[in-house]
């Protein structure tokens, strides 16, 4: 069946900002879609919030909405469009849930839209878990033994009569929200309420746990021919218990007989057909019983998943571009495989490696939160690792994963459990935490054997059995003297094991250079192969390439000149989508001026990491080995002009100063040192005459306290060469600091990532109180140039991390000679460090009484920062790619003439952009943000006003502003003025107010009336508790300013029930006005809805109709 | 540690490895192909159409969930050799009664491990299937490139005699009575056509005329080894077999039939083994993922109607010839390993029968 000719426009819709449980395998998957509606011909509209994303470019798109993904939104943005149809299945449960709402709502039928890729009748057949259960068992599949459950009580009945342990889901939710197991009653009751209450329809399945089974994944396809196939099969190295998105996953299946795996393939097809998916990817778990072969069906997700990106990147098989053609009416058949270029979509791939993926989670940014994983969600990225063997991907995996562990053993951190004795370390083991796979290597390690850790863990023999591997080749490799000693034969062996030349230095005790020239010497080097669908029957026409140690490789020669671009590696807090957005783009940029891009990560998520992306692609951990192997294969290939650093984040920019130099395009090593080198970055600014906040340097805690003194409280203090304020706090007296520098000098998880050392001291300021941050892009070419791309205020006061505060384009509040300043001392930095491409300086302006504003600058960065994609967004200008024309030799004079520089979209819009925060994840954690960054991702909110935009952005956060009701304030003393006039804003739209007692009394001093007095958490009298008074639903909107920090505040009580309870709550008062002008606007004028084409294209946009 | 091997191809292409499975004083040889397949091997192994083949596996972990007895495609002989990446010693299965090395090592295979099994892949795809002699460096470096000299190919060589069953037996006891061919039968495939039927399963050299005066319903052509071409007196005994009874064949069968009826066979450059190959059905245009191991195919057949296409090449993978009640197919619907989805094809050879019975 060909292409539908009888749709014209399509609307795609994508999943919004980075949260735990969709991360950007979304923006994968809707770029896949986005790009292949339009080579097919149809006018493709996108509504995604997420400025940080790939999708988002206005080259993407006929009409690109930067907009909240609410229903109303959503039907603002249909009726101006008109689409024939909506590709619901492509932006993760977010946009499933978005379609089915205007399914439901009548929307799309009142405005004659298709929903496409899944209908609804389908998604709520496998979303419903009765539904789903009903459907499974009327086709003969098994699922566990369960029931609904609508109350606590409900829930405990059930308990009853199926027996412990019990695991709670919550229906309708993503990642596990609300997810546990229960061994008991008590247990129980309090897993169930919170899943209740997780679920938006009040609904939790209550269901045997079959903790302990092997788990599977099937990644299925259908066309609406009813072909279908299974692209491919995973297997979770933890057993069932733990979430999918925290296991460690193995692609293909590596313990299933044919018979087994046949029929778990023959259940797969038999649940998609009853479930309905008409076209497209969908993804579904088994569980099987390692003793009998047991197997019941877990769950199915209707679209294509974070497990589809996974399969996509260890297959070479674009489950989302194959899914959004057959969307539009092709069949398998009809499509080619891209790799082969010959043969047809319509087969199953097959590989000849083993991938391995591996979680990454943030729990060090989250105190107070126990690391342990289970049935929810909580990793914030992931690696992915392809070796020929499980032994190598492991090793390769876990080197990925940059938390500063080498491979799975044979480094600093291999003693971690060496304090523990055997029963105490399986019993560890036996716990899922992220640093399991070092304790199962560890116990094993220590002769404990497979049989036991299997017992312990119950994670498969075969598994362990490879691991044994590893560890005994551990014990062979240490009884050599040195590199020197091993013969061809033993290098070639240890390296297919997946040892790194680091590991193996570590071991021997010398430097990794050495161990390499030692290996080369005696003939063994890395090999690359090849992905290519089909494990080599056919010539594969696609350069997505991996090393292992083989006979041959598999790399073309090629003419033009090549860049290696160097990735972000996995998703994490501080470090995320939007460095992918910079690679990304720069291989788009690099390939258009005639160059060759080749792309190196190990981020299966990503775009970058999609074989169409660059004209080659290596999936490869981003290490020093790792990118020097690719740069001896490439350089023997051809003409290699060079290595961009600069455009990944933190990781790739740490390998600059080991590459070899005149490789490095761009900014030169040592001006990137020049800025993260304390004493040479003050004497900078010195010479500049540039003003800086006081501060100095320490290793020690009397040098630290010497520097405090000297400077005064409050401090900012923070270590050097970390990314996203890792371990950064602001301490307010000597008890304070002294904790800080033990905490940081101690064995924490800092001291894995590189510790304090003369080479890394920990930098002391004076903060600033009460200053407003600004932000600011710049791009500088090698004649001397210099671009300010944007200049971001942040809505919250410095001293909150610039990736957890919200920031406006353009500054609401400075005064233009304050820019003007600000962009003299970028200009002033950016030719003092020499840079050549990107450059993020941060200041801080300070109002004194009485005096003008003075502006200090807090840091330089000289590489892409996290805010280029948001300001190229705001303004049309495509930052990224100038940055990597200009690190490549063009200058920015030479590109206005090509005209990639084009001049930023004039006044006429404000952008925001907001942060989002993970909490609801981790509800034992404080909601409050501070000098060390939280979020997982990022939201823009454009509009013609400051007040519209501000409140789309919180709508796009998901904490929607409230239009009337009672705003709860309790605030610090230090912002009860400034908290006074927005108290009586809300006043004077109408709004009641609730406060604490300090509060309410100053608010009245002041003629502010409040109707609601709160009291003590936990302490009767003086009004309801706060935290009750959330509970029952009477509060809209809470503000809330810290008073200190730690969890004795009563701030951290109300927080945490704001959150539970999904009230808004918002922690700074600069937030709050702005707050108050959102809603003042919105009052005022309707909502508007504008692509961002529209945005660049005009220079002044009308207001939005007055409301009525 | 295993002893280090080397396996050379006829054209002296040479890997390194280590030896593995069973090994006498003389290196192994056979025709090398390559079978793409994640799961199976034991199958594989047991095919008796892997006669005279060493089988490369291109995945590089063998072994992993062990051998049952279940999982026997035949208790004589087949494959004769493997070549792998890894070979697990240690299996993981509740379905596992023991381990492939020592599996091999019953059953007399040789093998080869730690080699680069995509090299010696990407070479088999360039220059198709190689005889190729492998063995332990103790047999002798220069022995084993003289066997790899010597050995040869499937091309013209009746593999059939060797798997061949040297008397009839029967299994199943359905209502309906098949006579099935052995030219190196697989167990599945008389799992499948004993389900609802009595199977005689006779030698490849029997008689049409005692097939035909045993009035069965109808006759199953097996699949079964090496090259069709040098397999004439099999394609006249199915040739007396067309017009008189249901004629149903599978691979060697179906390469039998399309000769029988005046067709040609060739030899594929690399031939397909694997478990992913699409065939569509013409008649509906569905597309079944196919278990697959064949080197020849058939082409030109007059009077015959293809039914099914190889969508990767274009290969005819099914022929019909109603008015005979006659049908084959090249790929393996009985699966075992592979995929279900072509196992509608027995149905139909019942229901043909049935027709027959019926009239």
């Amino acid at each position: 069946m060909p292409r539908r000719d009888d749709l014209h426009s399509i609307l795609v819709i994508g999943s919004g900002p980075i949260v735990i449980g969709q991360a950007c395998e979304f923006d994968y998957s809707g770029t896949q879609a986005c790009r292949v509606l339009r080579a097919e011909g149809y006018r493709v509209i996108l509504a995604n919030s997420n400025p940080a994303t790939i999708m988002t470019d206005p080259e993407f798109a006929d009409r690109t909405y930067l907009e909240p993904l609410t229903p109303e939104v959503l039907e603002a943005i249909i009726e101006r469009e008109r689409p024939d149809a909506v590709l619901p299945t492509l932006g993760g449960q977010t946009a499933l849930n978005l379609a089915i709402s205007l399914h439901e709502s009548g929307v799309l039928e009142r405005y004659g839209v298709e929903m496409i890729g899944a209908d609804a009748e389908a998604i709520g057949t496998a979303e419903n878990r009765d539904r789903f259960k009903a459907a499974m068992v009327e086709i003969g599949l098994r699922v566990p033994e369960s029931g609904f459950a609508y109350s606590v009580a409900e829930a405990l009945a059930i308990g009853e009569e199926i027996g412990y342990p019990i695991i709670v889901r919550p229906s309708y939710i993503l990642g596990g929200a609300g997810t546990g197991v229960a061994d008991g009653p008590e247990e129980l009751e309090h897993i169930a309420g919170a899943g209740i209450d997780a679920s938006p329809v009040g609904e939790i399945l209550v269901e045997r746990s079959i903790a302990g089974w092997k788990e599977y994944e099937l990644e299925v396809m259908r066309d609406r021919a009813d072909n279908c196939v299974v692209i491919c099969s995973i297997e979770n190295l933890d057993p069932m218990g733990v979430h999918t998105g925290d296991s460690v996953t193995v692609a293909p299946a590596q313990t299933l007989s044919d018979v087994e795996y046949q029929r778990m393939r023959d259940a797969a097809f038999a649940c998609i057909r009853r479930i309905g998916v008409e076209t497209g990817g969908s993804n579904i778990q088994f569980a099987v019983n390692p003793d009998d072969g047991d197997m019941v069906v877990i769950e199915m997700n209707p679209r294509v998943s974070r497990s589809s990106a996974l399969a996509s990147k260890a297959t070479g098989f674009p489950i989302a571009k194959i899914a959004a053609r057959l969307a539009v009416g092709y069949t398998l058949d009809e499509i080619r495989n891209d790799i082969t270029g010959e043969t047809p979509a319509s087969f199953e791939p097959t590989i000849d490696y083993v991938v391995v993926k591996a979680p990454r989670w943030a729990f060090e940014k989250f105190p107070g939160v126990p690391d342990v994983l289970g049935t929810r969600m909580q990793s914030v990225g992931e690696a992915m690792a392809i070796g020929r063997t499980f032994p190598e991907a492991m090793q390769k995996a876990m080197r990925s994963l940059e938390r500063g562990r080498l491979g799975l053993n044979c480094d600093p951190a291999e003693v971690h459990s060496d304090g523990w004795d055997d029963d105490e370390l399986v019993r560890r083991a036996a716990v899922p935490t992220p640093d399991r796979p070092f304790h199962l290597e560890a116990a094993l390690r220590r002769g404990l054997g497979v049989e036991r850790v299997h017992a312990a863990t119950g994670v498969d023999p075969w598994f362990l059995d490879q691991l044994q591997a590893i560890v005994d080749e551990r014990a062979r490799l240490a009884g050599f003297d040195g590199p020197g000693a091993l013969t061809r034969a033993d290098w070639r062996r240890a390296k297919r094991l997946g040892f790194a030349d680091a590991q193996l230095g570590w071991l021997w005790g010398c430097d990794e250079a050495a161990v390499r020239a030692a290996r080369l010497a005696a003939g063994v080097r890395a090999t690359m192969k090849t992905v290519d669908t089909c494990a080599a029957e056919f010539a594969a026409r696609t350069p997505y390439h991996y090393s292992t140690y083989e006979d041959t490789d598999e790399v073309e020669p090629g003419g033009r000149p090549r860049v290696v671009i160097l990735g972000s590696g996995p998703n994490r807090i501080g470090q995320g989508v939007e460095f992918d957005y910079c690679c990304v783009q720069a291989s788009f940029a690099l390939h258009d001026a005639g160059f060759d891009t080749v792309m190196v990560n190990c981020n299966p998520e990503t775009v970058s990491t999609d074989y169409d992306t660059s004209d080659r692609l290596y999936f490869e951990p981003v290490t020093l080995e790792n990118v020097t192997d690719v740069l001896d294969v490439e350089g023997a290939a051809g003409p290699v002009a060079g290595v961009i650093v600069g455009l990944g984040g933190q990781t790739p920019l740490k390998l600059a100063g080991s590459l070899p130099a005149e490789l490095v395009l761009g900014t030169p090593a040592d001006a990137i040192d020049l800025a993260e080198d304390r004493e040479r970055w003050n004497a900078l600014c010195h010479r500049l005459g540039i003003a800086q906040p006081p501060g100095g340097t320490a290793t020690t805690v009397e040098d630290a306290l010497a520097v405090a003194h000297r400077v005064g409280y409050p401090a900012l203090i923070r270590p050097s060469y970390v990314l996203g304020g890792r371990a950064m706090e602001i301490v307010y007296d000597d008890d304070d600091l002294s904790r800080a520098m033990a905490e940081l000098a101690g064995a924490g998880s800092l001291a894995r990532e590189g510790g304090l050392s003369a080479e890394r001291p920990v930098l002391i300021d004076r903060f600033l109180e009460d200053a407003v941050e600004v932000d600011v892009d710049a791009i500088r070419d090698a004649a001397g140039e210099v671009l300010i791309g944007g200049v971001m205020e942040h809505v919250e006061e410095a001293g909150v991390h610039s990736g957890d505060s919200a920031c406006v384009i353009p500054p609401p509040t400075l005064e233009p000679a304050i820019i003007a300043e600000i962009e003299t001392h970028t200009r002033a930095i950016a030719d003092a460090l020499g840079v050549v491409g990107p450059l993020n300086v941060q200041y801080a302006v300070k109002r004194y009484p009485g005096d003008g504003p003075a502006v200090h600058v807090i840091e330089a960065n000289p590489r892409a920062s996290r805010t280029v994609p948001f300001v190229a967004k705001a303004t049309g200008v495509p930052l990224a790619k100038v940055a990597a024309r200009v690190m490549a030799g063009a200058t920015l004079a030479g590109l206005r003439d090509e005209g990639l520089l084009v001049p930023p979209s004039g006044g006429g819009h404000v952008s925001v952009k907001e942060a989002v925060l993970p909490f609801s994840r981790f509800p034992d954690a404080d909601a409050l943000i501070g000098p060390e960054m939280r979020s997982t991702g990022e939201v823009m909110g454009i509009d013609t006003t400051f007040g519209w935009a501000f409140a789309k952005s919180q709508a796009a956060a998901g904490s929607r502003l409230p239009a009337s009701g009672c705003v709860f304030l309790t605030l610090a003393d230090r912002d009860k003025a400034a908290g006074l006039e927005v108290a009586r804003r809300f006043v004077q739209l109408g709004f009641s107010l609730a406060a604490t007692a300090g509060t309410a009394a100053y608010l009245r001093d002041a003629g502010v009336p409040v109707a609601v007095d709160v009291g003590k958490v936990g302490r009767p009298g003086g009004g309801a508790d706060a935290v009750a008074l959330l509970a029952s639903g009477k509060v809209d909107l809470v503000v809330n300013t810290p008073q200190g920090r730690g969890p004795r505040a009563d701030g951290a009580h109300i927080r945490r029930a704001a959150t539970r309870h999904q009230v808004a709550c918002l922690t700074t008062v600069a937030a709050a006005r702005a707050a108050v002008a959102g809603i003042a606007d919105r009052a005022s004028h309707g909502l508007a809805v504008r692509s961002l084409q529209e945005y660049h294209a005009a220079d002044q946009l009308p207001l939005p109709e007055p409301q009525g | 540690m295993r002893p280090p091997a080397l396996l050379v191809l006829a054209d002296g292409t040479e890997f390194e490895g280590e030896a593995v499975g069973s090994w006498g004083d003389r290196p192994a040889t056979g025709e090398v192909v390559f079978n793409t397949a994640l799961t199976g091997y034991q199958e594989i192994l047991t095919d008796p159409s892997y006669a005279g083949q060493v089988v490369c596996f291109t995945y590089p972990h063998i072994g992993n969930y062990g051998v049952t007895d279940d999982d026997l495609e035949s208790r004589r002989p087949a494959a004769a050799g493997l070549i792998v990446r890894e070979l697990t010693e240690r299996p993981s299965n509740w379905r596992a009664g023991g381990s492939l090395p020592a599996f091999l090592a019953e059953r007399g295979i040789p093998g080869i491990a730690g080699v680069d099994t995509r090299r010696l892949t990407r070479h088999l795809r360039d220059r198709g299937a190689l005889p190729a002699a492998f063995g332990p460096l103790a047999l002798g470096e220069d022995a084993i490139r003289a066997a790899a000299a010597a050995a040869v190919g499937t091309d013209g060589q009746d593999l059939v005699r060797m798997v061949t069953t040297p008397e009839a037996y029967r299994v199943g006891d359905g209502p309906l009575r098949v006579v099935a061919y052995d030219f190196g039968i697989k167990a599945t495939i008389l799992r499948h056509l004993a389900a609802g039927a009595a199977v005689d399963v006779v030698p490849a050299t029997t008689p049409a005329a005692e097939v035909l005066a045993a009035t069965p319903d109808g006759v199953f052509l097996s699949n079964g080894p090496g090259d069709p071409a040098a397999l004439g007196w099999a394609v006249d005994t199915v040739r007396s077999l067309l017009g008189e009874v249901p004629v149903f064949g599978i691979c060697l069968g179906h390469q039998l039939l399309g000769t029988a009826l005046g067709g040609r066979t060739y030899k594929l450059a690399f031939g397909h083994h694997g478990g992913n190959h699409p065939v569509q059905r013409l008649a509906t245009g569905q597309v079944e993922i196919t278990s697959q191991n064949h080197n020849y195919a058939v082409a030109d057949v007059p009077g015959a109607t293809v039914t099914h296409v190889n969508l990767n090449d274009g290969v005819v993978e099914g022929l019909a010839v109603p008015e005979l009640r006659a049908f084959s197919v090249q790929h393996h619907p009985e699966a075992g390993p592979g995929p279900h989805d072509a196992g509608y094809l027995f149905e139909e050879f019942r229901a043909l029968m049935a027709e027959r019975s019926a009239s």
